[in-house]
């Protein structure tokens, strides 16, 4: 199971680095989302896999039975998940706003920040009152 | 048991709250924001002091004894970095009176910026690798809704680039967290500072995944060859975000480098510190060579960041006490400096409407004090006495001959010369050349964003003058970062109060 | 989207989904669940509803916007933490009271924390997602 889920993990890395290299948009955003689950598995993994004993203290018991899986990964990938998800839904917005005002969803159109700027991008750059 | 360990983070969050609860009074979003700025730095420097008095503070959040439970450690090297982020906070709250739009302010750009600074100080103060993480995650969020708010094309584009790549970091840092608890069984960093060092742990594994955190960490405070981000995205967001970023966030990158190659992975420091030796190298010449190119104000100053920060991890490299209260010294006059440049570059945008060299000229006369401000941020960053960066050039170099890096030392000094040389380039075209339109037409600055930059560039005097005094405590930082013992008894030994 | 067969189960899901939104923040702080993944399904609801309708369609009935719930749940679980350095336990300590009803109910500073996060997360998700279902027309 262990080999299985560390296979999953590379994978998901590969694809997630993959698509981070394609030249559309969108492709960038589901990478990065790609990149994230895959850490998100990497702690599941890495914390070592218990199968079919939930962290739970027992009737009249006041610590943890030995042998139970460690609830501690699951709630930093809860937490990893949390984050991630508000990432990027402002990953995907944001990169909707790009498509918006830049007309198009390939990278290497997004030169506006790159030297020479224009003078339109300079006069932009701060707002006025 | 003391709340004043965790104010730093506490007072920032009630402020943003208080601010996005009255987001329909715009009016109300300045003094709300200055109130909570002002109260933030005055917990931070009562935190500061008590540091400084009593030794290494400790909270245990929610009651629970570390390691198990999550603390907030306050050493000096915290203390201090929170007291500079806290002023620095402070300095660009009141540089956004009459600068920031009302666009930006009914969004809840002050709000915004407390939240930055909630990170920021949870990340200097947090004790638990996980913390850190979320601390990096909420001051990046912060971070990322400041820059594109209220924006256009530039805006976003920069936005997104910054977006993937610092999740990119992000993603580097968790799989590395989650690696050092698969193999530690701890988060607490006192607790895996133990751990990491038992006899029977297998150093190689950890230092493979100090590398995960060394590339994160790096990311972030854009050491060579993981800077190529800062320079595309920093120039484009208004004077005192980009004021607020350039002082902060990539400091939080270089403070989470110095706190975990001290604190955590001292495994195979003969493998880690010619590492970040070479790397420190690279970045100083890169990124001074890089603002040797360019001509556009806020560019040069970008790349400046980046050699500067070359600097400070230099100071982990050489690892000896006084590097490392170098290093923080570094820092800290470099915060001062290089936020007020940017403060610097934004009165003359407003004056001039313009930063690009060719377009200025003519400063110096017509604004004097302007021009002294500049005058001593820069000649500050190049090191130039009786200046602060002189001492904190002076410090570094001292540690490179201490510790036999002759090389090290050169280096430092040449790229000293190249930044004067690019500052020289700022001061000739901007201030001392006439006017390139003959008479300008310029645009009005208020006197909200005079008080900050005049009082950042006593500060590089004073911090250069009264050198010996600013010393005290970031020697004391330095030994304590030399000596972890002190740290992890605090945190772990009997009961930590 | 243009769907009589969303349209009628859409008002009938949204309010199951709400009602189990607020069975998981119930239970949270004791059992799978909590102020997260109860927030995420209410948001859900209303995200429903926008598809079905249009974007503040079932949002509209509150008459605030979204963003005003994300600094009030912050501001309910920063309280919640405050409620230990008041009882002298320190900051965030879970404080419990018993309500006599029933065999006993126990209430406590987690619960109010994951009322928070509820809010929170309820009002990014819709300030995020609602803004890009508007710009479709």
């Amino acid at each position: 199971m262990e080999l299985l889920l560390a296979v999953t993990v590379g994978w998901l890395y590969a694809c997630g680095l993959y698509l981070l290299l394609r030249r559309t948009l969108a492709q960038v955003v589901i990478g990065l989302a790609l990149l994230t689950n895959g850490t998100n598995l990497l702690i599941f993994v890495a914390a070592g896999l218990v199968r079919g004993e939930p962290p739970l203290i027992g009737e009249g018991q006041e610590v943890l039975a030995a042998g139970t899986a460690d609830p501690l990964p699951q709630a930093l990938i809860l937490t990893a998940i949390v984050i991630g998800f508000a990432i990027q839904a402002f990953a995907m917005a944001l990169a909707y706003r790009v498509y918006r005002s830049v007309g198009s969803d390939d990278i290497d159109a997004l030169t506006t920040t790159e030297p020479p700027p224009p003078p339109v991008a300079v006069q932009t750059a701060e707002g006025e009152p | 048991m003391t709340l004043l360990t965790a104010l730093p983070v506490i007072l920032p969050l009630a402020t943003a709250v208080a601010g996005l609860l009255l987001l329909s009074r715009p009016r109300w979003q300045a003094p709300i924001g200055l109130a909570g700025a002002l109260a933030l730095l005055a917990a931070a420097a009562a935190l500061l002091v008590r540091t400084w008095r009593d030794g290494i503070q400790v909270i245990e959040v929610g009651g629970w004894p570390a390691p198990f439970g999550i603390v907030l450690v306050s050493d000096m090297l915290s203390a201090v970095m929170v007291t500079v982020a806290a002023a620095v906070g402070l300095a660009a709250t009141v540089y956004s009176f009459r600068v920031v739009d009302a666009g930006r302010i009914s969004a809840g750009y002050y709000a915004l910026i407390h939240v930055l600074l909630m990170g920021v100080c949870g990340a200097f103060l947090s004790g638990d690798i996980f913390n850190l993480y979320v601390w990096f995650e909420v001051m990046l969020m912060a971070s990322f809704v400041l820059l594109v708010i209220g924006g256009e094309r530039p805006q976003f584009e920069a936005g997104l680039k910054y977006v993937a790549l610092n999740l990119l970091g992000s993603v580097g840092f968790l799989s590395g967290v989650g690696l050092l608890y698969g193999a530690a069984g701890t988060l607490n960093m006192a607790d895996l500072a133990v751990r990491v060092g038992e006899a029977d742990a297998d150093a190689r594994y950890y230092t493979v995944v100090a590398m995960l955190f060394l590339v994160a960490f790096g990311l972030k405070a854009a050491v060579f060859p993981l800077y190529f981000w800062l320079p595309a995205s920093y120039h484009t967001a208004p004077a005192p975000v980009a004021a607020l970023f350039a002082g902060l966030l990539t400091k939080v990158g270089v403070y989470s480098l110095l706190r975990v190659f001290t604190l955590i992975f001292t495994q195979d420091t003969g493998y880690t510190r010619e590492l970040l030796l070479w790397i420190s190298a690279a970045t100083m010449v890169s990124g001074v060579l890089g603002a040797a190119a360019h001509q556009d104000m806020k560019r040069i100053l970008s790349f400046h960041i980046i050699s500067q920060i070359g600097y400070m991890t230099m100071g982990l490299a050489l690892a000896t006490p006084l590097a490392l209260g170098g290093a923080l010294f570094y820092m800290v006059h470099n915060i001062i400096a290089k936020t007020n440049l940017f403060f610097v570059a934004g009165v003359v945008r407003r004056l001039r409407g313009s930063y690009e060299l060719k377009d200025l000229g003519g400063l110096a006369r017509a604004h004097p004090w302007l021009a002294a401000a500049f005058f001593v941020s820069a000649f500050s960053l190049a090191g130039v006495p009786p200046l602060s960066g002189f001492f904190a050039k002076f410090i570094m170099v001292r540690a490179a001959i201490e510790t036999r890096e002759y090389a090290v030392a050169g280096v430092m000094l040449g790229v000293g010369l190249l930044t004067l040389f690019s500052m020289v380039k700022i001061w000739t075209e901007a201030f001392l050349k006439p006017s390139p339109g003959g008479a300008v037409s310029e645009g009005a600055v208020g006197a909200a964003s005079w008080v900050p930059v005049i009082a950042f560039a006593l500060l590089a005097i004073a911090m250069g003058v009264g050198a010996e005094w600013w010393w005290r405590p970031m020697e004391l930082a330095g030994q304590q970062l030399f000596d972890r013992t002190g740290y992890i008894e605090a945190v772990l030994g009997g009961g930590a109060r | 989207m243009n769907s009589s067969i969303l349209r009628t189960m859409a008002r009938l899901l949204a309010s199951l989904l709400l009602l189990a939104s607020l069975y998981l923040l119930w239970r949270g702080h004791n059992a799978p669940g909590g102020g997260f993944s109860g927030g995420i399904m209410a948001a859900a609801a209303f995200v429903l509803m926008a598809v079905a309708f249009e974007p503040m369609a079932g949002w509209r009935a509150t008459r605030v916007s979204p963003l005003v719930l994300i600094p009030l749940g912050l501001g309910i679980a920063l309280a919640s933490g405050f409620a230990g350095v008041l009882a002298g336990d320190g900051f965030m300590a879970g404080q419990w009271v018993t309500v006599a009803v029933g065999d006993g109910v126990k209430l406590g500073t987690p619960l109010l924390f994951d009322i928070g996060v509820y809010l929170v997360v309820i009002g990014v998700a819709l300030a995020v997602i609602i803004p890009l279902m508007g710009e479709e027309e």
